[in-house]
């Protein structure tokens, strides 16, 4: 087991996959010449060359629109965004075409597509470059939605997206990329679709993913000091969700948060909750509560920035509630 | 060309006619749902267009696109079960009216989002690119679709990156309801290829022969180039943008003035002038069609429903 960043890990799961398959390419804004904005593909011009590392012009619709096409006909495009917030110039490829041609063609054409794309607030980059905007996505049929929460995950998970025939979103989170974790030595793959017990527990269940699991195994930690054990679920794929770990857990703790950084109306906790409530109800011991990002659009200035995220002491306060 | 293939290209224009007649018919009666949208009048556009074209090489088009799909080799019996929603349609059902492909055929869709496929079209170029070969993706769509910019970002990828694109502008006078003059701020929209450096060409659509032509020339030096080209076909449709249209817009003077340029009418005195054929034979290839087009209806509505098992498959390869 070594230790890595998430960043070696995301970079280590395309170079691999790069290596492993030629029709693996990488197109996006400055993963080139530059090297990635958050220096993600440093090296993998130099490596590869312009032929499988494609600088693209700054059109969130070409760079897309065009990876689709190319999937369909066989290649495996690896498709870039900035960050997610550009996600939303190019919508109608990410929402309207990726996830509908196979259907609405009678199973004729497959998408082999990975579109990676940096998400999440806290760097005090303003409101239209600091969103969460995960369960927007993860709301339609034939796209899938990963977004890990450690260089583990990160590594297998994306490795399994690259090798996958539907396309998919993987979310990475931008205050992470230094986080360190253990990742396994030599080839591995994490399948897609498939939560994870990340910290066992007794007392009350945690549902997160992404940015939440690093506050929540923070929060665990000093609960812990109390004596009060959580069990830590981490979603890794929103869609399609795997609830047989999360129900498992809530149905041995009868207590359940669930925290994520995206707003809390119409978000990735609304649907935990519900389907805990549809699937569980008989084990029910308290309320569940959702912790999330507060109803605003995030403001530069550092100190209200991060009153609008949750954070570590909103997690203790709610898993206590639960508690009471 | 040689006679036989100008009679086949007679025999395309005139089944893409009759199956359309007979979807309007069936789309009155109730058993066609959803947008339908008539090639009536822009036959020679497409029939002459794709048999310019190598089997090897791409279509991909907007939702007028049922002329397509039947020149590219999509038989009548799988256009119309499309049509009527069933199982045995060139997408099993699913698509419908505006949604037809057959990749065997490389037929890449007819797509519904206005210029939407544009960046998916050098998408596909891209992939053969990147493949390393020198097939040739056809693009079509309508001059409505110039005004939005998918079209933009679509042409400017090619051009910079030099994927071979064939974009084929059908300028039926109008988008939807509302005039070129009214939308666009050039009204010849093959200036708008300038822009991006691109070769271009203009053609009557309503002459076959002349757009095969065009088509021949553009598609060959795309392939030799290595480099995308805009080619404007100047066409009309005769019938309303859908089957939903009250025509407002347009003045049926102007509806006359065109039809008396039907691409049908041209073809078959071309044929006849040229001493190609006789009356006598192309009025058996209509006759032919009539009973092809007959057989497709009765195929289509023998064809069996689709059940609530469909409704799960086909959404993701895994």
């Amino acid at each position: 087991m070594a230790k890595i960043t998430m960043r070696e890990a995301i970079s280590q799961a395309l170079m691999e996959e790069m290596d492993r398959d030629p029709a693996v390419f990488i197109m996006g804004e400055e993963v080139g010449v530059w090297g990635g904005t958050y220096a993600v593909t440093k090296g993998f011009y130099d490596k590869y060359g312009p032929q499988r590392i494609k600088d693209t012009p700054i059109a969130e619709n070409a760079i897309i629109g065009a990876a689709i096409g190319a999937a369909m006909v066989g290649q495996r495009p690896i498709a870039e965004l900035m960050t997610i917030n550009f996600a939303f110039s190019a919508m109608d490829y990410i929402i309207n075409q990726a996830p509908k041609l196979r259907y609405m063609f009678g199973g004729q054409f497959s998408v082999p597509m990975v579109i990676r794309a940096v998400g999440g607030g806290g760097r005090q980059l303003g409101a239209t470059h600091s969103q969460t905007p995960d369960a927007v996505f993860a709301h339609f049929p034939g796209l899938k939605v990963v977004s890990p929460g450690t260089p583990e995950d990160a590594k297998g998970l994306l490795k399994s997206a690259i090798r996958s025939n539907d396309p998919i979103l993987f979310i990475e989170h931008a205050t992470m990329y230094q986080v360190r974790g253990e990742v396994p030595d030599g080839e591995y793959l994490i399948p897609i679709g498939q939560s994870k017990i990340q910290r066992a527990g007794r007392d009350v269940t945690i549902v997160t993913y992404c940015k939440g699991l690093e506050l929540s195994m923070k929060a665990a930690d000093e609960l812990a000091k109390e004596d009060i054990e959580a069990e830590i679920v981490d979603l890794r794929t929103l869609r399609p969700l795997d609830m047989g770990p999360v129900l498992e857990s809530f149905k041995k703790t009868n207590r359940a948060i669930v925290v994520e950084e995206g707003w809390k109306s119409y978000g990735v906790g609304s649907e935990i909750v519900s389907r805990i409530y549809e699937e569980a109800f008989d084990y029910v011991d308290a309320p569940i509560i959702r912790v999330a990002q507060k109803e605003v659009p995030l403001p530069y200035n550092r100190a209200l920035e991060q009153a609008a995220l949750p954070q570590v002491h909103d997690i203790i306060e709610a898993v206590k509630e639960v508690l009471k | 060309m040689k006679k036989e293939q100008q009679l086949d290209l007679y025999h395309q224009m005139v089944l893409i006619r009759r199956v359309e007649e007979r979807g309007a018919e069936l789309y009155q009666q109730g058993k066609i749902g959803g947008f339908m949208h008539l090639y009536i009048g822009q036959e020679a556009v497409s029939t002459g267009l794709i048999a310019a074209r190598e089997p090897r090489d791409r279509i991909i088009t907007a939702y007028r696109d049922h002329g397509v799909a039947l020149n590219c080799g999509i038989s009548a019996n799988e256009v119309m079960a499309e049509l009527l929603g069933k199982e045995t349609g060139t997408s099993k059902g699913k698509g419908g009216s505006m949604h037809m492909a057959d990749t065997s055929k490389n037929m890449w869709g007819g797509h519904a989002i206005v210029g939407g496929h544009l960046p998916i079209a050098s998408g596909l170029a891209l992939g053969d690119q990147y493949a390393g070969n020198d097939n040739v993706t056809i693009c079509m769509f309508g001059d409505g679709a110039t005004n939005i910019g998918y079209f933009h970002e679509a042409l400017n990828l090619a051009k910079t990156w030099g994927l071979r694109v064939l974009w084929v502008c059908e300028n039926n006078q109008y988008g939807m309801g509302t005039a070129v003059e009214r939308a666009s701020a050039v009204t010849e929209i093959r200036q708008k290829a300038e822009g991006y450096g691109m070769k271009n060409s203009q053609v009557d659509g309503m002459d076959v022969m002349k757009v095969y032509e065009a088509a021949k020339e553009a598609m060959d030096y795309v392939r030799k180039e290595g480099q995308p080209y805009l080619l404007e076909i100047d066409t009309y449709r005769f019938r309303g943008h859908s089957m939903g249209d009250p025509e407002r817009y347009r003045k049926q003077e102007e509806v006359k003035k065109w039809q008396e340029n039907d691409p049908i009418g041209i073809f078959r005195k071309q044929l006849i002038e040229k001493k190609a054929t006789t009356a006598k034979a192309l009025d058996d290839i209509d006759a032919g069609v009539d009973n092809e087009v007959n057989k497709a209806v009765e195929f289509a509505e023998a064809s069996p429903e689709l059940t609530v098992e469909d409704l799960y498959t086909d959404i993701y390869a895994e």
